[in-house]
């Protein structure tokens, strides 16, 4: 948040600050109206919804696990490094956080599809990932990466290289500095950015429906088993957009504790 | 950001936005609003449309095609249209009170699509419950699979397929991209998608026959040119329309 030096502010900003609150909330607002709460339960424990919240669980943690294992060394290098072309690498690698995800299911499909880039060679390997798990881990992780990638490096160039110098010359090693040093120095940032990252992986679906296909219990994430929903059942697909609009408000108030605590 | 810039922006977005709601609000009498199931698009888009436009002067006419549930719930919500075609019977079952003309034009079966190059050689429904087979069909929500459901209950073959789809769309997106040996989609989708794809017919498509009804929508403001609409659709000229696209008589 910014840091006013008075806290005024003009009367007349509230007017459209309002409207745009509503805007927000309204539509928030008008669905739970719409839930049937007394077939809540029923409707959101039927054998298709737990399997699909289970799977979107599932697949959303391995793909917050992958974002970490690439994405923090992706930070450590844009922030801390000089190279050529590193500007072009850095615009590349948030590039899906602007792409519709339908785009990025393609572009998944064209690399790790049966006729894609890499298909032979996973031929020859013996892995399929078409309708596989895997490809929604992959559709997941491909869209979730650049929130990690972005607060992070964010985190690293606000907290600076000085303790970092400072650790170098007392004769710590490279890892031992980023171990010691770094990674407690921006660990809010780190937090706020996993955390952030489930939350995209969670809510997947373009990239999903597009490369992964849709089967219960294997490809069917809670946002397509919502999508589906819908062609038969309005009730049902209301109530499990609710169910996924508390994890939503659950993993915000999560990070905005992490970031006070910054 | 500077202050005066943030508020400048937020009046510039609301002034858009203002914008936009008294332009959805505008409606003439002379533009008939059509919400067709997506598998009308190409007749109704490239043939019936103009000829309706020529034969009415003045006239301008919208489409709107998606999955006739979408279309059928907008209508429930109180969507502005005239005339509503739908890909089945259940969808406008529930809204037969909110139109009139209610009439069957035309009728879609299922057609087994493969990559051109047909990688698994599949030529019969039965080939489909290969387990080396990678089949994709509709999920049993919705129409499409709905009609594959009723075809594996007469038949007695167990399709177990990698996918289940929301949308024949993305069922054939699955077989023109050869991520999966066959699919499950409609005549129609085969003859749209021209040689990206290869159709299979099969005796057994008989058991699920899906019948399109069309009708004018009681609250249209423009009754007589919604009414029309359906008659074009079901005059010699508009049925041959609907053949040269693939689909059969009711």
């Amino acid at each position: 948040m910014a840091g006013h030096s008075y806290s005024g502010v003009p009367r007349w900003v509230y007017a459209p600050a309002a409207v745009g609150a509503l805007f927000i909330v309204l539509p928030l607002v008008a669905m739970g109206t719409r839930v049937r709460w007394t077939e809540f339960f029923s409707l959101v424990s039927s054998d298709a919804s737990v399997a699909a919240l289970l799977l979107s669980l599932r697949t959303s943690a391995a793909s917050t696990v992958l974002c970490v294992v690439l994405g923090v060394p992706m930070a450590l290098v844009l922030a801390r490094t000089t190279f050529p072309g590193q500007d072009l690498l850095r615009s590349l690698a948030l590039l899906p956080l602007v792409l519709p995800p339908v785009v990025g299911g393609i572009a998944l499909l064209y690399t790790f599809g049966r006729r894609g880039l890499l298909g032979d060679t996973m031929e020859v390997l013996g892995i399929q990932i078409a309708f596989s798990t895997m490809a929604v881990v992959l559709a997941q992780t491909f869209v979730a990466l650049p929130f990690l990638v972005l607060s992070l490096e964010g985190s690293l160039r606000t907290a600076g290289q000085r303790y970092e110098e400072v650790a170098a010359t007392l004769g710590a090693t490279p890892t031992t500095v980023v171990r010691r040093v770094t990674v407690p120095l921006v660990l809010p940032g780190l937090v706020a950015g996993t955390v952030l990252s489930f939350a995209r992986a969670l809510g997947e679906f373009g990239a999903t429906l597009t490369f992964a296909g849709s089967l219960q219990g294997v490809t069917r994430t809670l946002p397509l088993e919502i999508y589906l929903k819908r062609e038969s059942d309005a009730d049902a697909a209301v109530a499990l957009s609710l169910v996924l609009v508390v994890v939503a408000v659950v993993v915000v108030a999560l990070t905005r504790g992490t970031r006070r605590t910054a | 950001m500077n202050r005066p810039l943030v508020v400048s922006t937020l009046l510039v977005l609301l002034a858009t936005a203002a914008g936009c709601g008294s332009d959805a609000d505008e409606s003439s009498d002379s533009t008939l609003t059509v919400l067709g199931a997506a598998s009308l698009q190409s007749a109704f888009e490239e043939v019936l449309g103009p000829r309706f436009e020529d034969s009415h002067p003045g006239v301008t006419i919208k489409f709107s095609f998606a999955g006739s549930s979408d279309l059928s719930a907008q209508i429930d919500q109180g969507a502005e249209a005239d005339v509503f075609a739908s890909a089945d019977a259940a969808n406008m079952d529930k809204i037969d009170d909110q139109v009139d003309n209610r009439v069957d034009f035309a009728s879609n079966t299922l057609q087994i699509a493969v990559p051109p190059d047909n990688p698994a050689s599949v030529s019969a429904f039965a080939d489909l419950t290969s387990p080396d087979v990678n089949v994709v069909v509709c999920a049993p929500e919705v129409p499409c699979g709905a009609a594959a459901v009723k075809i594996e209950e007469a038949t007695g073959e167990q399709i177990d397929p990698v996918s289940e789809e929301a949308s024949v769309t993305d069922v054939l997106n699955k077989v023109v991209t050869g991520e999966a040996d066959a699919g499950l989609v409609y005549v129609t989708d085969v003859q749209a998608a021209g040689s990206d794809v290869r159709g299979v017919p099969f005796d057994e498509s008989d058991e699920a026959v899906n019948v399109y009804p069309i009708a004018t929508l009681a609250d249209s403001a423009n009754a007589g040119l919604a009414k029309d609409f359906v008659d074009l659709v079901t005059s010699d000229e508009g049925q041959q329309a609907l053949r040269d696209a693939g689909f059969a008589r009711p």
